[in-house]
């Protein structure tokens, strides 16, 4: 069929499947890797407001009283309880996060590798602070407040299920942007982007900054609300 | 601005640290919304309003989508428009939920979760 006058590139089947989708046909003028990292965050949208929609839903439709987030994730300090306290302080940390990386991106463009690395380094390691802080209170929900994903002696016993699958996946997301951001960092310094360009620092920063982006919701629609 | 060279995003670095302490302050502003108890519709209104410009300012100026071509910014941006549509409709379900469940299964009335303040607000979908 390819060999057809006028319809050289259009052909059939799987060798048609495989020409389309090389066709060489540029929609996005962005590198591709760029291209993709949205693509694969617009994906995790979908993801993650299937999960805050779940949530919604069953908090919305539970006949039984939603244990209060400002008192179950306050803090005892100094003589007092201070409400949501922790959660606020991982906040911050993660837009501190953010913001190094922003930095780190425009360094990256200005080809200063140290300044790059170290950014970059910084950023993770404020990730790594809010695993640990985001540890700390799983460890604090489950053994001195009995919260489980089936019950706690608070209210609704869907509370646990909704806290552990939303943290826990943004958890996730934040443990491998650790990771992911700890290699670039390195290649960074080794001088693997002198001749390619540092496209790739902006492409993690994509996926830090989004992962701050989930956090925003989050807060703002499960600790909050 | 618009007319940048092929992908690259390089800009002034005083337009990050402005977002960044804008992050801090908004991020500020929804603590404080707990803490000093606002309940009901301000509580609601606050939140989302605080909620939604973080989430622009990041997705604005920190990954760039501002200055991104709109194929890139269409792409995107359009496809959640779905998302709102099921969390629109999750919302109308979950208040049928409620309902059925008071009228057929709960054994106490639903003065409990009314007596919890902001969740009140439900009864109006």
């Amino acid at each position: 069929m390819s060999h057809e006058a006028g319809t050289a590139t259009i052909s059939a089947g799987l060798s048609g499947v495989a020409r389309d989708w090389s066709g060489d046909k540029n929609a996005f003028h962005v590198p591709w890797g760029k291209a993709m990292m949205w693509i694969f965050l617009l994906s995790d949208t979908f993801i993650f407001t299937c999960f805050l929609t779940g949530y919604m839903h069953v908090r919305t439709s539970t006949t039984v009283p939603w244990p209060n987030p400002s008192e179950v994730f306050a803090l005892h300090i100094a003589g007092r309880d201070v409400p949501l306290i922790l959660i606020a302080i991982m906040t911050f940390i993660l837009i501190t996060s953010s913001g190094t990386m922003a930095l780190a991106v425009n360094y990256g463009y200005r080809r200063d590798r140290t300044r790059t690395m170290l950014l970059m380094l910084a950023t993770a390691a404020f990730g790594a602070m809010f695993v640990g802080m985001q540890a700390f209170e799983w460890t604090k929900l489950i053994v001195e407040e009995g919260v489980r994903p089936w019950g706690n002696p608070m209210g609704a016993a869907q509370f646990g299920a909704c806290f552990f699958m939303i943290t826990g996946f943004h958890g996730m997301h934040v443990s491998i942007g650790v990771i992911y951001l700890s290699t670039v960092a390195f290649k960074v310094f080794r001088g693997d982007y002198e001749s390619r360009g540092y496209e790739i620092v902006e492409i993690a920063g994509l996926y830090w900054h989004f992962v701050d982006l989930v956090w925003v919701f989050i807060f703002a629609l499960f600790y909050l609300w | 601005m618009a007319a940048q060279v092929e992908g690259h995003q390089q800009h002034p670095l005083a337009i990050y640290l402005w977002i960044w302490l804008l992050l801090f302050v908004l991020s500020t502003f929804s603590y404080l919304v707990d803490y000093f108890h606002f309940q009901g519709m301000a509580r609601w209104t606050l939140i989302i309003i605080f909620m939604l410009m973080k989430a622009g300012f990041i997705v604005a100026i920190f990954m760039h989508m501002a200055w991104e071509r709109l194929a890139l910014i269409t792409a995107i941006l359009t496809p959640p428009i779905c998302l709102l549509i099921l969390i629109g409709l999750m919302n109308i379900e979950g208040d049928y939920t409620t309902h059925t469940r008071d009228r057929y299964f709960d054994e106490q009335p639903r003065t409990s979760r009314v007596l919890d303040g902001h969740q009140a607000d439900h009864g109006a979908n």
